[in-house]
């Protein structure tokens, strides 16, 4: 299978050469008895060959690292699209986001192509130490997977610990999350973006101390402590975003408020990197769906739209995207072992704002929600298979004919629809 | 949506304390239940949510304590111990549901993250210990639940049918001579000693997640009961949630941590 690839590049030491020509090997095969596509566990193998690959794979190479509970995909891609505009960019853009993941990446890359890797949130102290990425991104931290993510202040620590071992250059970080805050501000250079970010409920207690955060309008402050929100460097508005060097006029193709925050971590991040800043906003804006999410596809024979929504503060975001009711809304929930055993979490989500339409609730765990919604007062029905669930949201009373049925899921219904209409691409 | 008539001439107050310390795990969904329940026969309700830094009222019917981390549970116990305001309205005769770290707040000591003990709010006759077992995390059912019948002669006790729902906790609970426990654990791991729950006169004691209300609509109706009396509620159409349990008890019995755990989401997400 190997002779297919370009050989590994050959400043890498001899180890890590075998290790990655393990790894692509044992990933081929993996592929051929179809276990997706394979990439994780052939960079399982070749961390088994060299457990110090991830170093060797970006010594000497630019690394742009971006972590959070939500938006990481997104952002990676749209930083990916930036800085694509003048120079080789390599990323593991399907999410695979821990170091298995991101070896398999950089293996098959260019040598001198600049990293930007998403990396999974508890995964960010090993893959800095590792990397000595000179620019990481920090989005937001939230709960998420209850039953098996550590608790967030936990993760904020982690961060800042990591942080100050290992100082990047430059932190692009949100001058609206506590947490966020209070773990970026370890390093030495943060450029603060202001995300208008107004999902609060995981932030109360100050990292920082035992005292309680007190939010106002625009801003907040620990009410024991010094720690209060920064002056931001970045802003985001409707039509552009407020990037150091000035503003900058932006087009999404992507829905919603959140990716326009996205695009403004993308923007800050790829212009202190050198980019162009009226070029990359243009690449970013050209970016229409993002390992699958946003993708309008034929699922049943009829238009769907993939969205993707995992957690409360997801949910926050994307209630707003879908197409305002009364159009229905397909929302699937699973519990399997990456979306949290626990979906009581669908109690944090302010499903009240669904009302008006029909919710058509699938999934493995659509009769949990079925019981919120009904607390919540919104009318919905449940269905077992994400076709037929599909084709009672289009017949609904609210829906336009021909119209895209929106089909919000959490993480492994999202991955399974994704499937269902050919997968990421 | 039932044609009762209300028979209190005051809204039933419901005390939602610290849900921003302590609602980690969904159990702000139990003081939704609760209302809704409430609304659906026509009884009126008023629910006080209480923040961190506020003083607790203690002149609610009914309070709610949820789950939380290590560290915000203990400053839950700090502000409740100092404002004694639980201990008052739990005089007065107030309903009280502690899930979770909130029952370990109510008993008489929990261990902190460093494992030290904390003196707790001693409302109810138990121990929270530290173990040297792995996180209890997962379903958890106890079968042929029942609590004593305050307001009935020694020994009657009133039948809550199986309990469902998810525990998530490090701690186990030994509870003392002077408190019942909720039943026998079918699934899970409960107390630690085989049991689940506490129950020391109207406070409810458990480890069930779920939210606990949500999917065991007996226990929200108990607790109902004790505050506006069972004659006032009207029967509710539940249909969903029993579909709910019966998928959950079936999983449950099926020791379903995972649902369908498939090569594919391992390789993908691991």
């Amino acid at each position: 299978m190997s002779a297919a690839h370009p050989s590994p590049p050959a400043a890498l030491p001899t180890r890590a050469r075998l290790a990655v020509a393990t790894g692509r090997t044992v990933a081929g095969a993996s592929k051929l008895v179809h276990f997706g596509s394979g990439s994780v566990i052939g960079g399982r193998a070749a961390l088994l060959v060299d457990p110090d690959l991830l170093r060797q794979l970006t010594r000497g190479r630019e690394v742009v690292v971006v972590s959070a509970t939500n938006g990481k995909t997104t952002t990676t891609r749209l930083i990916g699209a930036a800085l694509g505009t003048d120079r080789p960019v390599v990323s593991n853009s399907l999410g695979a986001n821990m170091t298995p993941g991101i070896v398999a990446a950089l293996g098959a890359a260019d040598p001198i192509a600049t990293a930007v890797l998403e990396v999974d949130e508890r995964w960010v102290p090993q893959v800095l130490e590792q990397t000595g990425a000179a620019t990481v991104v920090l989005l937001n931290l939230s709960r998420d997977q209850l039953d098996r993510s550590q608790e967030v202040r936990k993760l904020a620590e982690r961060w800042r610990e990591a942080l100050t071992a290992t100082p990047p250059a430059r932190v692009v970080a949100n001058a609206d999350d506590p947490l966020v805050v209070w773990a970026a501000s370890a390093a030495p250079e943060v450029v603060w973006v202001a995300t208008g970010q107004d999902w609060t409920a995981d932030a109360a207690g100050c990292p920082n101390c035992t005292g309680r955060i007190a939010f106002e309008a625009g801003s907040w402050r620990c009410t024991a402590c010094d720690l209060s929100r920064p002056d931001p460097h970045v802003e985001v508005g409707d039509t552009g975003v407020t990037l150091p060097s000035g503003p900058v006029a932006l087009d999404l193709a992507l829905p919603g408020r959140v990716n326009r925050v996205n695009a403004a971590f993308a923007l800050a991040a790829a212009t202190a990197l050198g980019a162009d800043a009226i070029a990359a906003a243009q690449a970013v804006g050209r970016v229409q769906e993002v390992a699958g999410r946003y993708r309008v596809a034929t699922l049943a024979g009829r238009p769907v739209r993939l969205l993707l929504a995992k957690n409360p503060a997801g949910w926050h975001e994307a209630i707003d995207m879908l197409s305002p009711a009364p159009a229905p809304v397909v929302v699937a929930i699973n519990a399997r072992i990456a979306d949290g055993h626990d979906p009581s979490w669908l109690w944090d989500v302010d499903y009240e704002r669904l009302a008006g339409r029909l919710v058509v609730a699938t999934g493995e765990r659509r009769h949990d929600l079925a019981v919120r919604l009904r607390y919540a007062g919104v009318e919905h029905v449940t269905v077992a298979e994400v076709a037929d669930a599909v084709a009672r949201a289009a017949a609904a009373p609210g829906a336009e004919p021909g119209a895209i049925v929106d089909v919000a899921a959490n993480y492994t219904a999202f991955q399974e629809y994704l499937d269902m209409v050919g997968g990421p691409r | 949506m039932s044609p009762t008539s209300p028979i209190r001439d005051s809204a039933v107050r419901i005390g939602v304390l610290f849900p921003d310390l302590l609602g980690t795990y969904g159990d702000g969904g139990n003081a939704l239940v609760l209302t809704q329940r409430l609304a659906w026969r026509d009884i009126a309700v008023d629910v006080v949510t209480v923040p961190a830094g506020q003083a607790a009222p203690d002149s609610c019917d009914l309070y709610l304590v949820g789950g939380g981390e290590d560290g915000p549970q203990v400053q839950a116990t700090r502000e409740l111990d100092e404002s004694r305001a639980l201990h008052r309205a739990v005089d007065r005769g107030a309903v009280v549901l502690a899930v979770c770290a909130g029952m370990q707040i109510l008993g008489h000591r929990f261990p902190d993250a460093t494992g030290t003990d904390v003196p707790g709010l001693g409302l109810l006759d138990c121990d929270t210990v530290r173990v040297d077992r792995p996180r209890a995390v997962g379903e958890l059912l106890t079968a042929e639940a029942t609590v004593p019948d305050p307001s009935g002669p020694p020994g009657a006790t009133i039948d809550l049918g199986v309990l469902t729902g998810f525990e998530n906790h490090a701690g186990r609970t030994v509870p003392g001579p002077s408190s019942t426990t909720l039943g026998r654990v079918e699934v899970g791991e409960g107390n630690g000693d085989g049991t689940e729950g506490v129950v020391c006169g109207r406070i409810v004691g458990t480890y069930l997640h779920g939210p606990v209300l949500a999917r065991n609509p007996r226990l929200a109706d108990l607790l109902l009961g004790w505050v506006v009396g069972v004659d006032a509620l009207a029967p509710l159409d539940d249909h969903e949630v029993d579909d709910l349990r019966a998928e959950r008890l079936r999983a449950a019995r099926a020791n379903e941590l995972a649902p369908r755990r498939s090569w594919r989401d391992l390789l993908r997400r691991s």
